[in-house]
């Protein structure tokens, strides 16, 4: 059970590879990975900060609708180019995540909850601020982001490999990630070692809104549309989807980096591997669904009693 | 609805036999043997760890023993689970109060046995009706429909006697039932038992507080690590022969015994490092004062409610006072902040280690380094070698034995995890050390190493505060001993006063006349 | 009401009246904004007190209180459900799947599926002792899962074919629409099961504090259990009828349905935490979103997504000062 724990999801990758190898024509080869990958950046973007968050004991249903945020942000400020925009975009995320993190560390309302009426509200205020319209992106310097590469590499999955390793970084590396994991530990214990409690869990919603606000600015790039009623639907679910399997528990007080990513990546895996079987696509989420029982089952570890 | 039994006194209404409760080696209760009579109340008594919980519920069902039997009105019987114990007529009250605040009183007492009309529906106005002719037997005047958290906590402990006693109760345990009551409310349960007695119900009841034992209870059964090590009427016992008896001490012990180097003549001269005053703060503590000198070792003595870990937790800035302030070196230390107080120079090493001290899932180094990380790290990014050179010179100084410092903290000793706690308060240079039962929970050698590290930062000017249930770690490790006694200052024992003999006394108090109000 | 306390003479009496006074927002505030809001919509708009306005409100709620009264159930128990948005669209799939070969089959067929749908989360939560929000959660992705797999990723939209099934969504008896009238049907039956049976009373004290229901001899375990069941049906119900109000079961219904009843159950005013609440409240909650979403349909020149952000917001407000209330009265 414990192995499972811990290298489940690199075994089913490893599986499942093995299997596209031998039975699934075109799936090793270098266009298909591309694609592939891709297409699991803003999951796994979303993943990296519901990982920080999850790690605190917590949860954020908001990233979806901050991802919405950033998309109707965006054309309102393309025309000062991309780097405005994107902050802008970066910015207006943040403040959905400092209404989490201030009715999550000072009030105390629960996270789901307290999330949940930001996911609401978040795309709310994303369809109010698009004036409810589709726009399409026409700057060349934001369309290049979503299309071009630079040495075959897609600068969205360019961007998402600088996020991982600056998460990487802040969880292994920094005073904060060690206070993060702390936290989700034993609040009380970290409370009473001084740390700066209520701080931390605001400051950790914040970076998980703005790494979902990078989401909604890359897949917004590589959809050269703004698209706030639908962008982001439901990716909290594949987020977290991803960060149990990846061996982050629930429970919190860890952050698996690299298991977020193998589980973002084994979730791509399977949808792939049923699309390219010509398996309907609603499969693919009946068996997320199961994967995510299984991923709980499995780090629970033991029955409960009665 | 409730029983009189015209049982003979002689006759017993629960016993235990032998009982003994192992969990993962250690042997929670070794062979105890208890009786209870119809009628009679018993006072349960011991300090922490003894064994009362346990068998409390061994008693209810909650926990099966490995060895022994019970005996309910002569015959033996086991309960598989609570409620099994419950429809056996073992009914118990907690010091929380086990029930449901947002329903009524009248709900409460009778969830699950409400009573239905014709239509299988609860007839609400009979179910209020019961309630009040239930409550109104022991002259409790509520709103029975009133939500149970809507009352004061001790009318919420009478619902909780009224629906302990509606289910056919022949016994009441009661586990702390005053901790949180006010004087007058200590009043009506007091007569509530009277009544019950009566009835020929019988009361096991467990306190800390002298005076109540002596007041309700005719009996007391003493259990010292899990064994039960008196039984007998209370009207034969001294107060301080029932203390010694609960501590493991005899009261003829009346010189110091420092076969440890741990203790000795530590006291000092010079100006105080921390200067409490009036720390006050309701049901807890009242008006306590205290100083602490640089190099000195203070115990802090009191039975277990005494305010010994309150006051402790005033100090650290873990519990907010409503009145009074704390001073380190003159200044003047925020109420209620942690941080403030560690800034301050006061850490505190938490009773509960495994829940409030360390951080299970972090590594030994992460642990100790939890507090100081700030200090260590270069804008914000942690520096591997400041952490080690701090990690590994407090490793190797308080002998922490790990594979290395990676290793997960959850993996130690408690010896060894209570060491981690002392290297992560010492990593912040403090000047005022408070620790809450230091050596509970650590096997012997590890527990002579903590206690000579206590005597060396002691040496080295720390001013240290020791809260411990173990009198001879208190009067071995103290140069002056502060007893507590229900949240105040009982009397300070300094120098050849600091013996057991007067521990012991202090702890009991003067004797109390019956009409004493409780704080 | 109020008979001498003795215990109120203590020194709280001032917190109390505040507390009270909160208590009171916290209970009536739905229905004073309600009122309100039907007050200056009457004032404002000419059409909105009219005959049709009216009934168009009723029936657009009905659907969805009673998703929000198996939702209450669940919450009355410190649960959640995230699942019911895909077991309505389920739900609505199947009945007309059912309709091809009878009414009784048309209604059977999506309780049946959903109730064990119900079953089988409830057995995760209460006997494997999984989160609750993490098995609705694979729930809302699974069910919906199976809806697009059994209608060919949505492009097929069964139609309802069977007449007399039609008639229970698009009929009137005395002026009334049946789903309006099956809604306070459910309404009453579950107030009546939450308030007066032995069950009802469980309900409530495992939210209250599960913990002591479970040293009070509650079965724990089975009420939970039964929550998710009771959510499932209602779910299932609700998706049928709206499947023969609009003559076919549409597979992408229902998404964020889930998030809807939440809000309306929480702002009707009952606690999140479990333990205290009824079904009356969230019919006022229901009504309040559906009023809003008409008002800002009347004002016209609003967007209908203002009415997220105000449903968003009421329900954070809400939950704000639940906490805060919880933390003032020893919970």
């Amino acid at each position: 059970m414990a192995y499972l724990q811990q290298y489940g999801v690199y075994i089913a990758i490893v599986l499942l590879l093995m299997y596209n190898a031998a039975f699934t024509s075109n799936f090793i080869s270098v266009d298909n990975f591309r694609t592939q990958f891709i297409q699991m950046v803003p999951v796994l973007i979303v993943a990296l900060g519901m990982a920080l968050v999850i790690g605190t004991q917590g949860i954020d249903l908001s990233g979806g609708a901050v991802m919405a945020l950033a998309a109707a942000v965006i054309p309102l400020y393309i025309g000062y180019g991309l780097i405005p925009a994107a902050a802008m975009a970066i910015f207006a995320g943040c403040l959905i995540g400092v209404a989490n993190g201030a009715m999550i560390a000072f009030i105390g309302v629960q996270p789901i909850v307290a999330t949940l009426a930001l996911m609401v509200a978040g795309r709310g205020i994303a369809l109010v601020v698009a004036n409810e319209q589709l726009k399409s992106v026409t700057n060349p310097t934001i369309l290049s982001l979503g299309r071009n590469s630079i040495v075959g590499v897609p600068y969205s999955v360019l961007v998402a490999v600088i996020l991982v390793a600056v998460v990487a970084l802040l969880v292994n590396r920094t005073t904060f990630g060690k206070q993060l994991v702390a936290v989700g530990g034993s609040r009380r214990a970290a409370e009473l070692a001084g740390l700066p409690v209520k701080r931390i869990l605001m400051t950790t919603y914040i970076l998980a809104a703005a790494l979902a606000a990078v989401a909604g600015i890359v897949a917004t790039a590589r959809l050269g549309a703004s698209v706030p009623s639908t962008l982001g639907n439901l990716i909290e679910l594949s987020a977290i989807t991803a960060v149990v399997i990846g061996g982050t528990p629930l429970t919190g007080g860890k952050v698996k980096v690299v298991g977020t990513v193998a589980g973002a990546l084994l979730l791509q895996l399977i949808a792939a591997t049923l699309i390219k079987n010509n398996v309907p696509d609603a499969y693919s989420q009946i068996t997320q669904a199961v994967i995510i029982l299984i991923a709980v089952y499995i780090q629970r570890g033991k029955l409960a009693v009665r | 609805m409730i029983t009189p039994t015209g049982t003979p006194r002689d006759a017993t209404v629960l016993e235990a036999r032998g009982v003994t409760k192992r969990f993962a080696g250690i042997t929670a209760l070794d062979n105890v043997d208890f009786t209870l009579h119809p009628g009679e109340s018993l006072a349960l008594m011991g300090e922490n760890g003894a064994g009362k919980s346990t068998l409390i519920k061994v008693l209810t069902g909650v926990y099966q023993p490995d060895a022994g039997e019970l005996h309910l009105g002569g015959t033996t019987t086991t309960f598989a689970r609570p409620l099994d114990a419950q429809r056996s007529g073992i009914s118990t009250i907690y010091q929380e109060v086990n029930l449901i605040p947002l329903l009524s009183v009248a709900q409460n007492i009778f969830l699950g046995r409400e009573p239905r009309d014709r239509w299988g529906l609860i007839d609400f106005k009979q179910l209020n009706e019961n309630a009040r002719t239930l409550l109104d037997t022991y002259d409790i005047h509520v709103n029975v429909r009133r939500p149970l958290h809507r009352l004061a906590l001790g009318m919420q402990q009478m619902v909780a006697l009224a629906r302990a006693v509606s289910i056919d109760a022949r016994v009441v345990i009661m586990d702390e039932p005053t901790s949180s009551l006010e004087a007058r409310e200590v009043e009506t349960l007091f007569r509530v038992i009277g009544l019950l007695r009566a009835q020929g119900i019988a009361i096991v009841y467990v306190s800390h507080r002298m005076d109540e034992i002596y007041r309700v209870c005719d009996s007391v059964t003493v259990l010292r690590d899990g064994k039960s090590v008196h039984s007998g009427l209370l009207a034969d016992l001294p107060r301080v022969e029932l203390v010694s008896i609960m501590l493991g001490r005899s009261v003829e012990k009346t010189k110091r015994e420092s076969l440890t180097a741990f203790g000795s003549a530590r006291t000092s001269s010079q100006a105080p490092t921390l200067i409490a005053t009036d720390l006050t703060r309701k049901h807890q503590i009242s008006g306590i004062s205290l100083e602490i000198r640089p190099g000195e070792v203070v115990g802090l003595g009191g039975l277990l409610g005494s305010g010994r870990s309150e006051t402790l937790k005033a100090l650290a800035g873990v519990m907010k006072v409503d009145n009074g302030h704390v001073r380190v070196g003159g200044r003047l230390v925020k109420n209620g902040s942690v941080s403030a107080a560690i800034r301050a120079g006061i850490v505190m090493l938490p009773e509960d280690r495994k829940a409030e001290g360390i951080i299970p899932n972090l590594s030994i180094r992460d642990n100790i380094v939890l507090a100081a990380l700030p200090r260590l790290s270069v804008g914000g990014f942690t520096s591997r070698a400041r952490q080690d050179a701090i990690v590994d010179v407090f490793m190797k100084r308080l002998r922490i034995k790990a594979t290395s410092s990676s290793q997960l903290v959850s993996e130690l000793s408690g010896g060894n995890q209570q060491k981690v706690m002392i290297a992560r308060w010492l990593a912040m240079n403090p000047r005022v050390l408070l620790l809450d039962e230091p050596t509970r929970g650590i096997d012997v050698g590890a527990k002579a190493e903590v206690q000579a590290l206590i005597n060396e930062l002691a040496d080295e000017g720390l001013a240290i505060v020791m809260v411990s249930s173990e009198v001879e770690e208190v009067v071995e490790g103290s140069a002056r001993v502060i007893v507590l006694r229900d949240g105040s200052v009982e009397t300070e024992l300094i120098g050849d006063e600091v013996t057991e003999h007067h521990l012991l006394s202090a702890l009991v108090g003067e004797p109390i006349t019956v009409t004493k109000e409780l704080p | 009401m109020s008979v001498i306390v003795p215990e109120a003479g203590l020194p709280t009496t001032k917190r109390f009246d505040r507390e009270t006074l909160a208590l009171g927002a916290q209970k009536y505030g739905a229905t004073v904004v309600l009122a309100l809001l039907v007050v200056i919509g009457t004032i404002a708009f000419p059409t909105f007190a009219s005959v049709s306005n009216v009934s168009n409100i009723a029936t657009q709620s009905s659907f969805l209180v009673i998703v929000a009264a198996g939702m209450t159930f669940v919450i009355l128990t410190g649960g959640i459900d995230l699942s019911v948005g895909s077991v309505f669209a389920l739900g609505g799939v199947l009945a007309a799947y059912g309709s091809t070969f009878g009414s009784v089959e048309a209604l059977l067929l999506p309780l049946v599926a959903c109730g064990v749908i119900g079953m089988i989360q409830g057995f995760l939560v209460a006997y494997v002792g999984m989160a609750p929000f993490i098995v609705t959660l694979a729930g809302l992705l699974g069910v919906r899962g199976i809806v697009f797999a059994s209608t060919n990723a949505g492009s097929n939209t069964p139609i309802v074919s069977d007449l007399s099934f039609k008639a229970i969504g698009q009929e009137t008896l005395f002026g009334v629409r049946w789903p309006v009238i099956i809604a306070i049907v459910v309404i009453i039956v579950g107030t009546v099961l939450l308030t007066r049976s032995r069950g009802g009373q469980s309900i409530l004290a495992v939210g209250g504090s599960e913990s002591a229901a479970a040293l009070m001899g509650v079965a724990v375990a089975r009420i939970k259990f039964s929550v998710y069941v009771v959510s499932g049906l209602c779910a299932g119900l609700a998706g049928a009828l709206n499947a023969a109000y609009s003559s076919s079961g549409v597979p992408t219904v229902g998404a964020g349905l889930e998030l809807s009843a939440i809000a309306a159950v929480v702002i009707g005013g009952t606690l999140l935490t479990g333990g205290r609440g009824n079904l009356i409240s969230t019919v006022v909650g229901v009504l309040l979103l559906s009023v809003i979403q008409n008002l800002i349909n009347q004002v016209g020149s609003l967007s209908s997504s203002v009415q997220s952000v105000v449903s968003g917001l009421f329900l954070a407000i809400v939950v704000i000062v639940q906490t805060i209330l919880s933390r003032t009265q020893r919970l």
